[in-house]
């Protein structure tokens, strides 16, 4: 059964968020994700500075098998893209809720993470086979 | 619902991915797809290949048969045992099929066919087979595993029924010691040593567990995949169907148009090699970080334009590796479209990867 940690956020797309304390979020897949996609092999992260709206293709996640997009959960400014994934992209799948983040974003005003779904919701989706 | 090898709930009980394969559930991987594939680079591992379908000819006809429905020329096969990796053709030279035929005696050759192509080359031999009275039975009741790496066949020699570990032991490489049940042949897809084992369904459960419990690696065909692409082998279906030649596929070597021999397709291939084949089929060596992955658009440069065959990230070479399908006179580095981007990969020689070995220069 894959960890779905109950602080964080989650949508439909296997993404997770979690809000940092300075009101940026950090955004990544999730484990049932990363099991499903296999060894990572490539990931191609957002520059800095980007501007996103919710559910725009941000960043790339390659396994051996297959790539897949990974959607922007929240509209908003990037802050970062996570360096150390250039070299080590099975960080995704050792630590997908830690060393494994892929993004950190500004929300754009308006921007809600409490209308994202909880893990409760997700864990459902996932049970679902979403 | 796909169809089940006889080892498939051994797949689901080991967490075995599932996927689609030619109309069959197969494990694609069992965790991790590049550990596997390592297990076979320096060790051992096992695969479920029961997919694929053996097909026994039988009668005093079956020599002339293959010398008509192959590219290949089983006139080679003088020893018995051997093997021939060969196309079947349409007559427009079109690949139905790659397949291994082996000579066994001389009314009895096998043949291994892909999954996916299976009632297609069954209906198209059948229909050939029956002006010459040769008997054409699928032998849907045996499995096979292939066990392969450079322990795999020390592993599985001691598990091997009695009578069978003499003869696999003295196997020269492409050579199969013949039984109507077990059959083992020293033969593979992963650019290593090993055997591919038939043996009867009933039977495949208890071999493929002492396989484990003597080391060797249960692996998936995600690993099968990462591996022939190393080894520079083609996949039916990404690298040559119906619509390519072999000459066009990179298996001109698999070709014997010398002689008076008559073949299907033979008259398309002769005229496309007097003609130049306008296309080949190319290794690829990603320069710059990403994956290579099939139906990418190839540029290159005057020449025109081709198309990724089959990509993957190589365990092995630590890069992305591939086959395309470009312009004969392409250039010694071409780009390759990776959503939107153009990325430099430069055309190298296969194989990629040999008995454990990088053959070529990162």
């Amino acid at each position: 059964m894959s960890e779905i940690p109950s602080e964080l956020r989650y949508t439909k797309s296997h993404e997770w968020v979690r809000t940092l304390p300075d009101g940026s979020v950090e955004i990544g897949i999730t484990d049932h994700a990363q099991h499903s996609l296999g060894d990572l092999v490539f990931v191609e992260v957002p520059e800095t500075g980007r501007r996103l709206a919710a559910g725009d293709a941000c960043a790339v996640v390659e396994s051996v098998k297959a790539a897949s997009d990974v959607y922007s959960p929240l509209g908003g400014e990037v802050l970062a893209g996570n360096p150390a994934l250039a070299t080590q992209p099975e960080l995704i799948n050792s630590d997908p809720y830690g060393q494994g983040w892929i993004l950190r974003l500004k929300p754009a005003a308006g921007a809600s993470v409490a209308a994202l779904m909880t893990s409760d919701a997700y864990q459902a989706e996932v049970a679902a086979g979403g | 619902m796909g169809k089940r090898t006889p080892l498939f709930e051994l797949h689901q009980a080991a967490g075995a991915r599932i996927v689609d394969f030619g109309g069959w559930d197969m494990p694609v991987d069992y965790g991790s797809q590049i550990e596997e594939h390592h297990a076979v680079r320096r060790d051992a591992g096992m695969f479920d290949v029961s997919h694929m379908c053996a097909v026994d000819l039988r009668g005093a006809g079956v020599r002339p048969l293959l010398l008509r429905l192959l590219a290949n020329d089983v006139g080679r096969l003088t020893a018995p045992g051997k093997a021939l990796y060969s196309c079947m053709l349409r007559p427009d030279g079109g690949v139905l099929d790659d397949l291994i035929a082996y000579y066994l005696e001389e009314k009895w050759f096998r043949l291994v066919v892909n999954a996916g192509t299976a009632d297609k080359d069954l209906a198209w031999i059948k229909e050939h087979a029956k002006q010459i009275g040769v008997a054409v039975v699928p032998r849907r009741d045996l499995a096979m595993i292939a066990v392969q790496g450079p322990k795999a066949r020390e592993k599985a020699a001691a598990l091997l029924p009695a009578e069978c570990r003499a003869p696999a032991a003295a196997l020269g490489a492409f050579f199969a010691a013949p039984g109507d049940e077990w059959f083992i042949g020293r033969t593979g897809y992963t650019g290593e040593d090993g055997y591919e084992v038939m043996l009867p369904s009933e039977s495949a459960a208890g071999f493929w567990n002492s396989l484990q419990s003597a080391g060797v690696r249960p692996c998936g065909l995600g690993a099968r995949d990462t591996l022939r692409l190393e080894a520079g082998m083609n996949l039916y279906g990404n690298d040559m169907d119906e619509t390519v030649t072999p000459l066009e596929s990179g298996l001109a070597w698999t070709v014997a148009l010398e002689g008076t021999r008559d073949f299907v397709g033979k008259a398309a291939l002769e005229a496309q090699r007097a003609a130049g084949p306008p296309r080949k089929l190319a290794g690829l060596l990603l320069l710059e970080r990403g994956v290579l992955r099939s139906h990418q658009k190839v540029f290159a440069g005057d020449a025109g334009e081709g198309e990724v065959t089959s990509g993957t990230f190589s365990p092995t070479l630590e890069r992305s590796i591939g086959f395309a399908r470009v312009p004969a006179a392409a250039p010694a580095q071409v780009e390759v479209d990776i959503r939107g981007k153009r990325l430099p990969a430069r055309i190298v020689k296969l194989p990629f990867v040999r008995n454990g070995r990088a053959l070529i220069e990162l």
